[in-house]
């Protein structure tokens, strides 16, 4: 880069010379005037897409912290507190997702797309794992939807105020789900290891559905499903394998050491979950 | 709703999305085969014999784009109009092109540089996201920078032509064009890499003035020599 600009550096600095005479001359070229205005119209698209990003990785980290406060389900025995806590924490995330509404007033939400689908599709998998631990179901696309819908009071004017929403493309959407999938495995894993011996087969049918319905999409999606349709059917194949030792060695072990046997048995699947 | 029903609700989006591109791909194909005519004709300028009737090129290539303004008029209709940056990059390629070469034909007529508004004009489109189907400004641009490096190479034949006083306007143009670049605070994108290879169109055209100067051919004109290295 440096050794780029070296080299360039002799030839611009005498055209420069060359162009201040001509500009001083012409200072009001058409062309020069024109390349003003590009200017002012790059600058503030490019900040826009800056801000956007910067909110989408908030959005990222706060959803995902919400996911890690969800797994402490399996855990304790208060399942209602951390669903309420996790309701709080998504309410932030929504209040960023509104700043986004905000900045896409009036324009183009596709123009900006690849700034905020990180941090959407991270706010998809939030929130539809939150939805599956209360409900035990899939969270439809109108549900999520529904509350994105912000209001805003117009500053410093009697109008009233504007209603603003956002949309979720079906696409953010499907990949948000597909990371679902992991999630829902890890809580598999680790509700075996609190003995809770019903989550397991619950999981299993709910990702084989999910799995069967990815198969449905097959390729009309966007590119990224393939690459997740793999990781998904891991996710699956340790759920289903997980299924399978709780009913092979739950007639032979007792309940109470059998989450000993399967815990034991969970710490390799997990670290290979790491890596993927 | 179940999860069954759910996937072929998303599965309905997907595959209408899918319906759209495959309708814009091939408005675009009919684009780009009209963009490879109009450049026919008009790399004809190149060739010496061509020098001396460019206003008849540049008419015909005209012409030709009365058949542009038919298809892009389709092309408007096969999608919802404020989803245009959901399919730009199916025809990105091709509106760059002709932006190119609406850009070149207005120079050969008039040496000034179209402005954003006549290109949209030549194909029809707006100027404005909010009225439709428009010329994106980053597009815009890059038909300008292909144009750039179009008129380095017309710089280097009008000398084989005998044309000595061309290369010295070109000159002028383009190192107007690369001062104007330089205003812009690009980022890394397609268009930053594409305006990083201007330096070496105007590199080259300083050459063909400096080879004219010092064998004094271009000395009808009225430059100062002197800038030349």
């Amino acid at each position: 880069m440096s050794k780029r600009e070296d080299g360039g550096f002799g030839r611009k600095r005498k055209t420069e010379v060359g162009h201040k005479i001509e500009d001083s001359g012409s200072h009001n070229s058409p062309i020069i005037a024109a390349f003003r205005v590009f200017q002012q119209e790059l600058d503030s698209r490019y900040d826009k897409y800056e801000r956007l990003v910067k909110i989408s990785r908030d959005i990222t980290i706060e959803s995902k912290r919400t996911i890690f406060l969800l797994h402490r389900v399996t855990s304790v025995p208060d399942v209602e507190g951390i669903l309420k806590e996790a309701e709080v924490k998504l309410d932030g995330v929504r209040q960023k997702i509104g700043l986004i509404a905000e900045e896409l007033r009036g324009e183009d939400l596709y123009q900006f797309h690849r700034a905020i689908t990180p941090g959407i599709q991270e706010y998809v998998e939030a929130v539809s794992f939150h939805h599956f631990i209360k409900h035990r179901s899939l969270i439809s696309l109108e549900e999520i939807n529904a509350r994105l819908v912000f209001i805003r009071d117009s500053k410093g004017s009697d109008e009233s105020p504007s209603v603003l929403t956002f949309q979720i493309p079906a696409s953010d959407f499907l990949l948000g789900i597909a990371d679902l999938t992991g999630e829902l495995m890890r809580m598999c894993i680790s509700s075996v290891g609190n003995g809770d011996m019903d989550t397991p087969f619950q999981l299993s049918g709910f990702l084989r559905e999910i799995h069967d319905g990815f198969a449905l999409i097959g390729n009309t999606g966007p590119y990224e499903v393939s690459k997740k349709l793999h990781t998904l059917r891991q996710s699956l194949g340790k759920v289903e394998d997980a299924c399978y030792t709780l009913r092979v060695r739950g007639s032979e072990i007792p309940t109470h050491m059998l989450a000993d046997v399967f815990s034991s048995r969970a710490v390799p699947l997990d670290a290979d979950d790491n890596m993927a | 709703m179940s999860v069954t029903e759910m996937f072929s609700y998303i599965q309905g989006f997907l595959s209408a999305d899918q319906d759209i591109r495959e309708d814009i791909r091939k408005v675009v194909q009919v684009l780009e085969q009209t963009a490879r005519e109009i450049l026919t004709v008009l790399q004809s300028v190149h060739q010496p014999t061509g020098f001396k009737d460019i206003p008849s090129k540049c008419t015909k290539a005209r012409e030709l784009f009365c058949t542009v303004r038919k298809h892009t008029g389709e092309l408007k209709t096969k999608f919802p109009a404020e989803q245009y940056y959901r399919y730009h990059e199916l025809w990105r390629f091709v509106l760059q092109r002709l932006a190119f070469l609406a850009a070149f034909v207005v120079y050969l007529e008039s040496e000034a540089l179209v402005t954003r508004e006549e290109v949209a004009q030549i194909l029809a489109i707006e100027v404005d996201r909010e009225k439709g189907f428009h010329l994106d400004v980053e597009d815009y641009l890059a038909g300008v920078l292909i144009m750039a490096s179009e008129l380095s190479r017309l710089a280097v034949n009008s000398v084989t032509a005998g044309d000595y006083g061309r290369p010295l306007r070109i000159s002028n143009f383009i190192n107007e064009l690369d001062s104007g670049f330089r205003l812009l605070n690009l980022k890394n994108d397609p268009l930053r890499k594409r305006y990083d290879g201007l330096k070496y169109d105007v590199k080259k055209i300083e050459e063909v003035v400096y080879d004219l100067s010092i064998r004094g051919l271009a000395k009808e004109q009225e430059q100062e020599p002197g800038e030349e290295k």
